[in-house]
């Protein structure tokens, strides 16, 4: 499993009600699930991902988060975990305000365009940047709506978001944001991790 | 219509049971067939709820018809509900036309053939009256309940009456209330039967005839709606039944008349034209949202089982959209519920077919809770 997989499932520990959004192929639900006793559910727009989450015991609904997530009731699960999808959404922002309203906390990672390789990629090769965690051309992107880290916080601060915990990965490596390092991890983390409220 | 029944293996309930109309029945017979064998733990039990023209006989040949099961294609040894793994049983619904209690069983006050005097059922009398055979056959709580079109209405009704009394469900291809467009089209179906003067109000069996031709036509209109513009199109397009041109006649000049027409003949073989009003009335009938004042997540309030629901892209009869409702109503009250579309241009009928996505899900679904069940009963 993935580092931020592995982050994610400390912050959320066991026995809690979990829904996962964009949960792929189910890898962090079925770890959730089978190692953490969590109660889990899914919601997954491609169907033959979905369908190997249901081959998996996982409870995953087919269906866009932008559409679908008001059918969940308010504070219905303990954490609204949303990894690397928030920057996919036509209106982030709506999507953003759905999950705060049905979990309890959230968990939200952003693959951060402030890392030191996409800025330089820009600077000098002048294209949209290609790394390993932004594999796309700017025509086939699933990404409308790239932002930084720092841009994030800004985000939160901006619309009265309460971050409890702000985390970042570096080759792998994890490491807390704080108001003073702030600057150095929007350049050098690949992956922000945010749990807020 | 048969009336052999022979080889139908029945339980007489002795017990009364209050129908929704407020009539009781009592002493009446439910038909049933059983396939695979129930293990010690008695935790593999499948309830397959059939659609309206089905019956007990899931797979295998059908000893009364000599047709193939109308499930086969989904339940055998090594199929996606394994009858080497799981026992799956099979209850001919309340009205039917198979050996259960129906307006063509013999009414004890009266020695006649109950016809239109049966009482009018529901989905949920049909499901209350299977409760039975669980009890007779000691399970007391199922691995997993399923069906498609009414068949995943007995599912609906069975997991709101019995919260605690399956693992799972897999509701296929249904809604929770008939849709006017639904309701519409039974109607059709019913003044066809109707309006065939040897129907005689229900009373054909004192003569000897019966009204096949209202029944044929009235399977004939329901066939269409089991089938999508795509696969009609695409089967049958205008391809003309004797390769040479048109007879300018009414004789069937079309591939597909000729095969509605075969549909209609071979369905009057085998079922019975009052049996055809009654279920087509419960499934109108059938309101789980009502049943709850208007909202259809409190009739899912106590459910402890795992909800599985499957619909079909090309289904207009029970649309995606309608079994999005379902769904929509577990999550409301925080049941556990997974749910997909396969794509399919079969239409409606596609849970009948072979259509390999549908199932890989119904098998892997059932494979994983099963799992889970044992897993659990081991700690």
């Amino acid at each position: 499993m993935k580092k931020e997989f592995e982050i994610i499932s400390q912050i959320i520990q066991n026995n809690k009600r979990v829904l996962d959004i964009g949960c792929g192929d189910g890898t962090l639900m079925e770890y959730l699930k089978f190692n953490q006793q969590n109660d889990v559910r899914g919601l997954e727009p491609q169907k033959d991902l979905v369908q190997k989450c249901i081959a998996k015991g996982l409870s995953v609904i087919e269906g866009d988060a932008e559409k679908e997530l008001v059918q969940f009731p308010d504070k219905s699960f303990d954490y609204a975990v949303l990894s690397q999808t928030l920057q996919a959404f036509l209106f982030p922002e709506k999507v953003l305000k759905q999950l705060l309203r049905i979990g309890k906390q959230t968990i939200v990672s952003i693959p951060n365009f402030g890392y030191w390789k996409v800025r330089l990629h820009l600077l000098f090769k002048g294209t949209m940047p290609l790394t390993k965690n932004l594999p796309n051309e700017w025509y086939n992107t699933p990404n409308l709506h790239m932002c930084t880290i720092q841009d994030f916080v800004n985000f939160c601060k901006e619309k009265n978001i309460k971050i409890d915990r702000s985390l970042c990965l570096t080759n792998e490596r994890i490491s807390e944001i704080t108001n003073g390092n702030m600057l150095y991890k929007n350049i050098f983390s690949q992956l922000g991790i945010f749990l807020i409220k | 219509m048969n009336k052999e029944t022979k080889n139908i293996k029945k339980l007489i309930v002795n017990q009364s049971l209050e129908l929704d109309c407020g009539k009781i029945i009592k002493n009446f017979p439910i038909a049933y067939e059983t396939y695979g064998t129930l293990n010690k733990s008695k935790s593999n039990a499948i309830l397959v709820f059939h659609a309206l023209s089905g019956d007990q006989f899931v797979t295998n040949i059908n000893p009364i018809t000599k047709q193939e099961g109308w499930w086969a294609t989904a339940v055998g040894p090594g199929k996606a509900i394994d009858t080497d793994k799981y026992f799956v049983i099979c209850i001919n619904v309340l009205g039917g036309c198979m050996g259960s209690f129906g307006p063509k069983e013999i009414n004890p006050d009266t020695n006649e053939l109950f016809g239109t005097t049966f009482p009018v059922i529901t989905i949920r009398d049909m499901v209350r009256a299977q409760i039975y055979l669980l009890e007779y056959l000691g399970i007391d709580k199922l691995l997993s309940i399923t069906g498609g079109s009414m068949g995943g209405m007995q599912v609906l009704q069975f997991a709101s009456l019995y919260p605690n009394k399956t693992y799972s469900a897999i509701p296929i291809a249904c809604s929770a209330s008939h849709s006017a467009q639904n309701i519409a089209l039974n109607e059709l179906g019913r003044q066809a039967i109707m309006a065939d003067p040897t129907w005689n109000k229900g009373n054909y069996f004192k003569t000897n005839l019966s009204p096949d031709k209202g029944l044929a036509v009235a399977r004939m209109a329901a066939h269409i709606t089991y089938l999508s513009k795509k696969s009609l199109q695409e089967k049958f397009g205008r391809k003309l039944q004797d390769a040479g041109s048109l007879k300018f006649s009414f004789d069937a000049d079309f591939q597909i008349e000729s095969y509605l027409r075969h549909q209609g003949t071979k369905f009057v073989d085998r079922f019975d034209a009052n049996s055809y009003l009654y279920i087509t009335r419960a499934m109108d009938y059938f309101d789980l949202e009502k049943q709850f004042n208007g909202n259809l997540s409190l009739a899912f309030k106590n459910t402890k089982s795992k909800f599985c629901v499957i619909s079909f892209s090309s289904d207009w009869l029970y649309p995606t959209i309608e079994n999005k409702e379902i769904v929509i109503a577990l999550n409301a009250c925080g049941a556990n519920v997974a749910f997909v579309e396969i794509n399919s241009d079969k239409g409606h009928d596609s849970f009948l077919l072979k259509v390999p996505k549908f199932l890989e899900t119904l098998s892997e679904f059932l494979n994983s809770t099963y799992k889970e069940i044992n897993n659990e009963k081991r700690i």
